[in-house]
């Protein structure tokens, strides 16, 4: 792109993780969509981990406010968005010393030396300079007089503000990362100019930013190393990047396609699931209509209303809304209508860590509610595994006319990866019948709550069906009619018919598949978005000649049936968890297993080291 | 599809043995409704019953019509939910005081706000009767109940002026005994399009017998009570020779037929835009001033459903019909090719 002014090494990596961090005003979570976006246009393999305050804009400067984004890219395919970084980018004192604790020893520091101010010190609590002081001896540190820079590069741009000069030096910082890791500029100059097409200054200081800083890397002293990552190999296909919300909401999409029904989805906003509604909204085109209730009972609430009347109904939300949904949620399950409930789960109790994920909703997805109340829970395991996740968990519901919820969390909602985008065109459809009534001629009665032999699921009969009319409703019910009975009899059989149904799915989800050999030392058994720490530690474990594999669950309801013969087959079992040993307790009161488990609820996922410690630890 | 023209009475009448207490007020509202449904001139199979938690919730199961009983306070939740997906359908909610302004206030509120065309009846009897007589949020300051026993030290709910604050598009109120009256006012609020809200003074015969007596006793109902008619003068009283005006204070004051100009009177307009007059009149209340029966307020406002609706086939006449396939690459895409080599194939889709 330039002419080389200096000698430069150019070293091949397979992968490295980037963290960008500043604060939550300074455009980190769009430098790091950039950064991944560009590289995922180039083919390598991407995973990435934003994280932010729940406030929205804390006090300037703090360690409060700092947002960071993580990215991972690799030549070859991964699971994570990595563990440590190897690469800090911090815009101010706060940055760098939020992130420095999980910055890998000998890793580099970019940083903005023009923030390192007394004042921006001591808003970090810092009590010396960092860059002065020695402590940071252990890094690469590369000091930027990043602002000062910036500002020469913009000047002179008619119109531009002192604010607005300021706010694009984290391209300056994006284009200085795109020459360390050789990526070229034209995707991003496109959405620069296709996003600030309104304001033609901000457009130009933000182009300008960004080529300032890749020249700034060509010219610059500080940086003599270039790193390269090659195309992953990922199986043939067209791509696309998608976080989990994306993928969830692609899914309740295709899926309401796929039966040709419009797809409605009630819900009320709950970090971190609201996504799942901003992407919906705006595709009335494909007949979605989004409804945004009053609260999460009443989201809930015309979730089952809008089944009743024949939709392909589905809501989401996170651990505190779901506690406010189960009241209705049991509606839903003796009323026997399909629908779909998204859990993004977030850090508990309460409140908790709003925008950070825990795992630890899962009894509460499973028995949060009176009676006897089971229903089919789902996890996805991956960002984009949300896609089939969803689809998979309508087509539960319709099988077995019942609500079905589906497990993400805060980690794989925000996170993004690259996308195999199937054919929708190949995708099997979703057969749904609503009965007539020339379906029961020569004097059958019509029965609301008649079970189908296969799946037990009573006929979803809609408002509107000529002489179909019939009344549900939450008391105990007669079998076959629905009718009120407090019969001890009549609601015996419609509990443990209920119970049956949801048990008898097992026989319809697929078997688990191991990773590794069918017996051996040891097994991990995890569930949802632990996946690719799992995965990452067993195969490492495995090329070290251990004998350890691994299952994931994605049927926490039921389990599918052959995990008791696959346990039986391992020495032990480690169940890590993102809370403190929910589905360890799950296997050991069903199965009678002594698993081993294993807990972590800091608000951040299990990272591939953790795993592969305690692997070694288990196994000598 | 039924024959609209051959429905009665009788096919509305569902085979489940209706549960009331005997002389209860609900049996009356049943009636009336059974009896007006087959003159609406819609499908028996396109209306729907939907209630929560009371007595008058059980109301759907004695209805030959789809119907759900659900859950405490969230009828107007599931009917919501149920117009979104079909606005066809003639969806009634059926609530009470405790119901729909104690445990399921803010949905009321909220449906009417959003002016979803749904018909709710609220049948008030100022009193708990299903968990046995406590105190609801109409009960009068002072009701000495079960959980109140030295007296309520609340402030009752007035139904009309809740259901006007929060924008209701039809308000009214009528009386369990006024079968007549009734009927008119339940036929009023189902051919209205949008949100419908009545509020009908029920006697709980058991836990609040006669806690609507003033206006419901032969002998001295019309002196308290005043029927709206619209474009009409509010005239009242056993020998009609009473009358309400407004004072230069903008109080509403009863005067003497004889005494005044009938011009001075005031008179009663369903259709106003501006809901002061409505709001006024929902603020006339036993023993101060005859409590008004009948419309307080008409008007015609887009309905929540068909403004969705409306938007699907706007977006769908402008974008077309939605492919999955547009959706999937409405994002950066890119090919990886199967001998793992990369193509790069950089087609950027707008979504509009």
């Amino acid at each position: 792109m330039t002419e080389r002014v200096k000698p430069v090494n150019v070293e091949e990596v397979e992968s490295v993780v980037i963290r960008f961090a500043g604060d939550s005003g300074d455009g980190m979570q769009l430098t790091g969509t950039q950064f991944t976006n560009t590289a995922a246009i180039i083919g390598n393999d991407i995973s990435t981990l934003p994280e932010y305050p729940a406030e929205i804009r804390a006090p300037v400067g703090t360690l409060a406010g700092v947002s960071g984004f993580q990215v991972h890219i690799a030549s070859q395919e991964i699971f994570t968005s990595g563990d440590d970084p190897h690469v800090l980018i911090a815009m101010n004192p706060a940055a760098l010393k939020a992130s420095l604790g999980e910055l890998k020893p000998g890793g580099a520091i970019i940083v903005d030396e023009d923030e390192f101010t007394a004042p921006n010190l001591r808003k970090a609590d810092y009590t010396s300079n960092p860059l002065e002081d020695g402590s940071l001896a252990g890094y690469q540190v590369h000091k930027v007089r990043l602002t000062t820079l910036n500002r020469h590069a913009v000047e002179g741009i008619p119109g531009l503000s002192s604010k607005e000069t300021d706010r694009s030096r984290n391209f300056f910082a994006l284009g200085l990362t795109f020459w360390i890791y050789d990526r070229p500029l034209e995707s991003t100059l496109e959405w620069i100019d296709d996003k600030f097409k309104k304001n033609p200054a901000v457009k130009e200081a933000n182009r300008r930013a960004l080529q300032a800083g890749y020249h700034y890397g060509d010219t610059s002293e500080s940086f003599s190393t270039r790193y390269k990552v090659k195309p992953a190999a990922l199986p043939a296909g067209d791509y696309r990047k998608v976080t989990g919300n994306e993928a969830v909401a692609l899914g309740l999409v295709t899926a309401a396609a796929l039966a040709d029904k419009p797809l409605v989805y009630c819900t009320y906003p709950i970090t971190p699931a609201s996504d799942i509604l901003h992407f919906l909204a705006p595709l009335r085109n494909f007949d979605v209509r989004t409804y945004q209730a009053e609260d999460e009972i009443a989201a809930m609430g015309a979730t089952i209303g809008a089944a009743f009347g024949g939709a392909f109904a589905a809501t989401g939300t996170s651990g505190p809304g779901l506690a406010l949904k189960s009241e209705a949620i049991n509606l839903a399950v003796v009323l026997e209508l399909p629908m779909v409930i998204v859990d993004v789960q977030r850090g508990g109790p309460s409140t908790g860590l709003p925008t950070k994920p825990e795992q630890a909703d899962l009894l509460q997805a499973l028995f949060g509610r009176n009676g006897e109340s089971p229903i089919p829970v789902l996890a996805m395991q991956s960002p984009a595994d949300g896609y089939e996740a969803a689809i998979e968990a309508f087509r539960i519901a319709v099988r077995a006319m019942t609500p079905v919820m589906l497990l993400s969390d805060g980690y794989l909602a925000n996170s993004a990866e690259p996308w195999a985008m199937p054919n929708p065109d190949r995708l099997p459809p979703i057969d749904v019948r609503h009965p007539m009534l020339a379906d029961f001629q020569d004097g059958q009665p019509f029965l609301p709550y008649a079970r189908d032999p296969q799946t037990m699921g009573r006929p979803w009969a809609l408002p509107g069906a000529y002489g179909l009319e019939h009344r549900i409703g939450g008391l105990a019910k007669q079998p076959g009619t629905g009718n009120v009975s407090y019969s001890p009899d009549d609601n015996d059989r419609m509990i443990r018919d209920r119970a049956a149904k949801i048990a008898k799915l097992a026989e319809y989800i697929p078997l688990l598949e191991i990773f590794g050999k069918p017996t051996g030392d040891l097994l991990v058994l995890g569930w949802g978005s632990s996946y690719g720490a799992i995965h990452q530690a067993v195969d490492k474990a495995q090329q070290s000649g251990r004998s350890v594999s691994a299952v994931h669950l994605r049927h926490l309801n039921p389990f599918p049936r052959n995990l008791g013969e696959i346990m039986d087959q391992f020495d032990r079992i480690l169940v890590p968890e993102m809370n403190l040993g929910q589905l360890a307790m799950l296997l050991k009161a069903r199965y009678l297993k002594p698993v081993i488990s294993m807990t972590k609820v800091r608000g951040r996922p299990f990272k591939i080291s953790e795993i592969s410690a305690k692997i070694d630890e288990l196994l000598g | 599809m039924s024959d609209v023209n051959q429905l009665t009475r009788k096919d509305f009448v569902s085979d489940q043995a209706v549960r009331w207490c005997p002389g209860c007020g609900d049996y009356a509202i049943l009636s009336q409704m059974q009896r007006v449904l087959p003159e609406l001139g819609i499908p028996r199979e396109k209306m729907v019953f939907i209630s929560g938690i009371g007595c008058s919730s059980r109301f759907p199961y004695y209805m030959n019509t789809f119907g759900i009983h659900s859950i405490h306070g969230r009828a107007p939740t599931l009917a919501t939910g149920l117009k979104l997906a079909n606005p066809d359908l003639t969806v009634a909610v059926i609530t009470g005081d405790g119901d729909g302004l104690s445990i399921g206030g803010n949905h009321l509120l909220h449906a009417m706000r959003r002016n979803i065309d749904i018909k709710i009846f609220l049948f008030n009897n100022r009193i708990y009767g299903l968990t046995k007589g406590q105190y609801s949020p109409t009960s009068l300051p002072g009701t000495k109940t079960k959980s109140s026993p030295l007296g309520s030290i609340e402030t009752a709910f007035n139904p009309i002026s809740v259901a006007l604050s929060a924008e209701a598009t039809f308000v009214a109120r009528t009386v369990d005994v006024e079968v007549k009256h009734m009927g008119e006012v339940l036929r009023r609020a189902f051919e209205h399009k949008g949100v419908s809200f009545v509020e009908i003074f029920q006697n709980c015969i058991i836990f609040n017998d006669g806690t609507w007596d003033p206006v419901t006793n032969k002998d001295v109902k019309d002196d308290n009570r005043v029927m709206l008619e619209h474009g009409k003068p509010l005239i009242f009283g056993k020998h009609r020779d009473k009358g309400i005006r407004m004072s230069r204070c903008l109080q509403p004051e009863v005067v003497s037929l004889s005494d005044v100009n009938p011009d001075e009177l005031l008179v009663h307009d369903e259709y106003s835009e501006n809901m002061n007059l409505a709001f006024m009149l929902s603020r006339m209340a036993y023993p101060e001033l005859p409590v008004p029966i009948g419309i307080f307020r008409q008007v015609e406002h887009p309905t929540y459903e068909s403004t969705v609706l409306d938007q699907v086939h706007a977006a769908q006449q402008a974008r077309g019909v939605g492919k999955l396939k547009d959706l999937y690459s409405a994002e950066d895409t890119w090919t990886v090719a199967a001998q793992g080599v990369n193509g790069h194939d950089d087609h950027r889709f707008t979504m509009e």
